[in-house]
C-alpha cells in the first residue's frame, strides 16, 4: 500500500525516505521508515505526541540526520550530504514550524524576506534579489495570508493565529515545490484553525505543491482531502473524492503505523488509528 | 569511571567542534558585518560604564591598601609603580573579563538558547543560513575586538583612581605618580595585559554560545544554560591567566 501505485507515474517524486532509523540514546524516534510521495501530492500525518511526526520532518530536510537509511528530496540525496550542500536543496522545500519559528527580533517584513535574501540558490547571477523585488514579494505573500497590515510589526504583538499566518508567508514566499507544515493549527480556535487550512489548502493548489502536514486534528486531513482551491471563483470548494492525492499516515512510537487513503482510516478496525480517524477527534 | 568522564569529554569534543567551525569562518563568506556592529555595541557599548567604575574603584582600593604596606618601608611613593603593574598585568583583564563574562556571557547563552527553544535556529537553517556563520562568529568577532578595548579603558581609569588616592590622601605629586605609575610597564606587561583579555574573550564568546546554541528543555533549560555559561567562562578566565601567568614571569 505506497502512495506512489495509485497516482500518476510521470510525476516526479518530491520525497522519499527508504528504511530510515532515528533514536536518541535508546529511545526511538523513527523506526525503518519507508515512503515516498510526488510532486502535487499531499500526505496528512497524525499520531500521538512523541510518536515521531515532527522527526520526520526535519530528517526530510536534514535538519537532524538518521542513524541509517536514505532520503532524498527530488531525486536527490539528503542523507550524507554535509550541512552547506544542504542549503540549495533546501531553497526548494518551505517549512512552518511548530511555534511559528519567526525570528523574534525582526519585523514580520524582515521575517518573511529573511529566505529571499539568504537563500543563495535564489540569487540571480551570484547578486542578490533586487530590493524591489524582495519587498514586492513580501507583500505578496503577506496578503496572501491577510496580513498586509503586519510588515512593520513584531512577532511578539501579533495573535498566535496571525503569527502561524506569517509563519506561512514566510515559508511560501519563494514559491517551494515542497512544503512542510508542523501542527499549523495546534492550540488555535476553530475558526482560525480552518482559516488556517484554508491558506494552506489554496497555497497548494495555485502552486501545484507537494505538502506534507503534520497534525493532532482530524478535521485537519479532512479538509486537505477533500476541499481545493478554485482559482476561477477565488473560494475553497468541496472535491470529487477521486481527484484526492491526499493520503493519511498514522505514526505510532516512530514507526508507519497506517497509510492510506481517508476513506481506509475510516474504515480501520485498529484502536489505535480509530482514535485519529473520527470527526473531532484530537 | 569512564561513563562519569564520558559525558564531560563529549562536551569539550562538541565545544571544540563549536571553536573550530566559528573561528574558520572567520574567513568564509557570507559575512555579517551589520552582526559584528550591533554585537560590539551591546558588548562593547554596553559595558563600558560597569567597566570603567569598576577599574576606577580597583585603583582606588589598591591604592589605599597598598599605601599602609608601603608606608612601614617609608616606600608610597612607589605607588604608581604597584597601581599600574597589578592592574595592566591581572587585575585589569581578570575584573574586565569577570564582568563581561557575567553580563554577556549570560546573554549570549539566553538569546541564543531561546532561539534554540521557539525553533528559530531550525528556521535559520532551513532557511539556508549556518547559525554558526551567523551568531556565533560575528559574536567571537566582536568579543575579540571589544574586550582588550575596554581593558585598557579599565586599567587606565584604575590608574586614574590610584593618582586619585595618591594624589589627595598620601601627598604624591602627580608628576612622582605617573612617571612611576608608567616607569615600571615593560613591555612584558602590556603584552600580557592584551593578550590576556583577547583569550578570555574567545573562551566568553564561545562558551555562551555554545551553552546557549546546545539548549534544551524549555525554558527551564534556557536558565540552565545561563547559569553553566557564566559558571564555566569564568572558571576558565581564572584557569588561562593561571597557566599564562608562570609563562611571562619567567618570560622576564
Amino acid at each position: 500500500m505506497t502512495s506512489a501505485q495509485s497516482l500518476p507515474a510521470q510525476l516526479p517524486v518530491a520525497v522519499a525516505f527508504d528504511h530510515v532509523n532515528l533514536a536518541f540514546g535508546d529511545t526511538p524516534a523513527l523506526v525503518d521508515l519507508s515512503f515516498s510521495m510526488r510532486a502535487g501530492e499531499t500526505r496528512v500525518v497524525l499520531g500521538a505526541a512523541g510518536s515521531g511526526k515532527t522527526m520526520l520532518l526535519k530528517t526530510a530536510v536534514g535538519l537532524i540526520k538518521p542513524d541509517s537509511g536514505h532520503i532524498s528530496l527530488f531525486g536527490e540525496e539528503v542523507t550524507g550530504r554535509k550541512e552547506n550542500q544542504l542549503y540549495e536543496l533546501r531553497s526548494k522545500v518551505g517549512i512552518l514550524f511548530q511555534e511559528g519559528g519567526l525570528f523574534d527580533s525582526q519585523t514580520i517584513a524582515e521575517n518573511v524576506a529573511y529566505p529571499l535574501l539568504n537563500q543563495f540558490a535564489l540569487h540571480k547571477n551570484g547578486q542578490a534579489l533586487p530590493p524591489e523585488e524582495v519587498d514586492q514579494r513580501v507583500r505578496e505573500s503577506l496578503s496572501f495570508v491577510e496580513l498586509e497590515h503586519t510588515l512593520d510589526k513584531f512577532p511578539s504583538e501579533l495573535s498566535g493565529g496571525m503569527r502561524r499566518r506569517a509563519g506561512i508567508a514566510r515559508a511560501i514566499v519563494t514559491a517551494p515545490q515542497l512544503v512542510l507544515y508542523d501542527s499549523p493549527t495546534a492550540g488555535l480556535d476553530p475558526i482560525t484553525a480552518n482559516l488556517i487550512i484554508n491558506l494552506i489548502i489554496k497555497g497548494r493548489d495555485i502552486s501545484n505543491t507537494a505538502t506534507v502536514m503534520v497534525t493532532h486534528r482530524y478535521q485537519d486531513g479532512h479538509l486537505m482531502a477533500n476541499f481545493r482551491y478554485n482559482p476561477s471563483s477565488g473560494k475553497i470548494e468541496r472535491a470529487e473524492s477521486s481527484q484526492s492525492t491526499t493520503r493519511f499516515f498514522v505514526m505510532q512510537e516512530g514507526r508507519l503505523f497506517f497509510e492510506g487513503s481517508e476513506a481506509e482510516l475510516r474504515a480501520s478496525t485498529d484502536s489505535y488509528v480509530q482514535k485519529f480517524a473520527r470527526p473531532g477527534s484530537s | 569511571m569512564l561513563d562519569f568522564l564520558k559525558g564531560p569529554v563529549e562536551t569539550f569534543q562538541e565545544f571544540l567542534f563549536l571553536s573550530g567551525r566559528a573561528i574558520r569562518n572567520i574567513v568564509r563568506s557570507p559575512h555579517y558585518a551589520e552582526d559584528i556592529l550591533l554585537q560590539m555595541d551591546a558588548i562593547g557599548v554596553g559595558s563600558l560604564f560597569i567597566v570603567s567604575l569598576i577599574g576606577f574603584f580597583s585603583g582606588v582600593v589598591m591604592a589605599l591598601q597598598m599605601s599602609r604596606a608601603l608606608a612601614t618601608y617609608g616606600a608610597e611613593g612607589q605607588i604608581g609603580q604597584i597601581v599600574s603593574i597589578t592592574l595592566v598585568r591581572e587585575l585589569g583583564p581578570v575584573l574586565a573579563s569577570l564582568l563581561v563574562a557575567g553580563r554577556n556571557a549570560s546573554g549570549i547563552a539566553s538569546e541564543l538558547g531561546s532561539m534554540r527553544v521557539t525553533e528559530q535556529i531550525d528556521a535559520m537553517r532551513a532557511l539556508g543560513t549556518d547559525p554558526v556563520q551567523k551568531l556565533v562568529t560575528p559574536r567571537l568577532i566582536a568579543m575579540a575586538v571589544v574586550l582588550p578595548l575596554l581593558t585598557i579603558i579599565a586599567d587606565f581609569l584604575g590608574l586614574i583612581g590610584g593618582w586619585f588616592i595618591a594624589y589627595g590622601m598620601l601627598n604624591i605629586t602627580t608628576s612622582q605618580y605617573w612617571s612611576t605609575a608608567w616607569r615600571a610597564l615593560e613591555y612584558n606587561d602590556l603584552t600580557q595585559g592584551l593578550l590576556k583579555p583577547f583569550l578570555f574573550a574567545i573562551v566568553i564568546a564561545l562558551v555562551g554560545c555554545y551553552y546557549g546554541i546546545n539548549t534544551t528543555g524549555g525554558t527551564q533549560g534556557v536558565g540552565r544554560s545561563t547559569t553553566k555559561a557564566v559558571v564555566v567562562a569564568s572558571v576558565w578566565i581564572f584557569i588561562i591567566t593561571s597557566l599564562l601567568d608562570p609563562l611571562f614571569v619567567n618570560l622576564g
